[in-house]
């Protein structure tokens, strides 16, 4: 430990707090007694779409277009995802086999 | 008791990519922080009370350099300014959830809002405890998790590398399943292509702001044919 206890107490408190400032801030900004502006439930209704997006770039932020394997294994894994989920749909499916192609490619191929 | 059993038999299944990923990740949190010194007692607290994937294994580079609250508090809010998004998204959503309603939005990680976005709950089945579910038991992998790494940290010997990519393949298909169900995709679209600039502009770690940023400016742009599109 690098940190006192108490120390680390409070690092880990500071934390928490702005983790759950984060979450709650849009609740107190806009709470049920309240009725958001008619832009706020635009947003609220429309941001799941690009957010998925934002989550799947974010998932992929390291790898390397330059260096080898070039985000080889990653672009096989979700190619594998995307075609399998439209073949069949069936969620459990396409993860579990995405990800097991994905293990295989980085173990033994890569 | 039949209704909540009857919630969380509904909610189950939809956790499970969720508890792979989680159970994996967690395990590696676990390790990390012990890696630093710390007893395990510290990872559970932190998966219990912060609750965050990414933010704890920022937490853990933290907690081995000297004492800056108000740099821990400003990187926090750096690392999960996403969640803004999920809040305003479940406004909503979690109107009219009553004593479930904290603990909803404390729950708040980029998983369970992808799950929550994405279930269709079946008619017969309370809505609030169904979403609580969802919440409750993906908090109980990343703790059970996180305690297990921090435990037994040095018996995992089978290479577990690229089990991470459960989340990437959770979000893909979630990805494509909301891809299915719109007919406008500027949305979709938008997402991808502000993220994908930002990171090739702005790199891996300070990405996320301005992709947020330019994804607001988009569908403020695009709004009418957006609304339009879904009519």
């Amino acid at each position: 430990m690098t940190l006192t206890s108490s120390e680390a107490f409070i690092t880990v408190a500071v934390m928490a707090l702005g983790t759950l400032l984060t979450r709650m801030l849009p609740f107190i900004l806009f709470p049920d007694s309240k009725q958001a502006p008619a832009y706020i439930n635009y947003l609220g209704k429309v941001l799941p779409y690009p957010v998925m997006g934002l989550l799947v770039v974010y998932c992929l932020k390291n790898v390397s277009l330059v260096q080898s394997p070039y985000g080889i294994p990653e672009a096989i894994a979700i190619l594998c995802v995307v075609l399998l989920h439209l073949w069949k749909n069936n969620t459990l499916l396409s993860i579990g086999a995405g990800t097991v192609v994905y293990m295989l490619l980085v173990q033994k191929v890569f | 008791m039949e209704r909540q059993k009857k919630a969380f038999k509904a909610a189950f299944p939809h956790t499970i990519p969720v508890m792979t990923g989680y159970l994996f990740l967690g395990i590696a949190f676990g390790i990390l922080l012990t890696s630093k010194g710390y007893h395990f007692v510290w990872a559970v607290a932190m998966s219990i009370f912060i609750y965050a994937g990414s933010m704890q294994f920022v937490g853990a580079e933290l907690l081995a350099s000297a004492l800056n609250p108000l740099n821990a508090f400003m990187i926090t809010l750096m690392v999960n300014a996403r969640h803004l998004f999920y809040g305003l998204s479940m406004l909503v959503k979690f109107r009219g959830t009553g004593k479930y309603k904290p603990y909803l939005i404390f729950g708040l990680t980029d998983e369970t809002y992808s799950l929550l976005c994405s279930c269709d709950i079946p008619d017969n089945v309370d809505k609030n405890q169904f979403m609580f579910f969802i919440a409750f038991l993906n908090h109980i992998y990343w703790v059970v998790a996180s305690a297990a790494g921090a435990l037994l940290g040095s018996m995992f010997t089978f290479s577990t590398e690229g089990i991470d990519f459960v989340m990437t393949a959770l979000f893909t298909v979630i990805f494509i399943n909301q891809w299915k169900s719109r007919k406008n995709h500027v949305p979709a679209l938008t997402g991808l292509a502000a993220s994908v600039m930002c990171l090739l502009l702005f790199g891996p770690e300070n990405f996320i702001i301005p992709s947020m940023v330019l994804i607001i400016a988009a569908l403020t742009i695009f709004r009418k044919s957006v609304e339009k599109g879904e009519e």
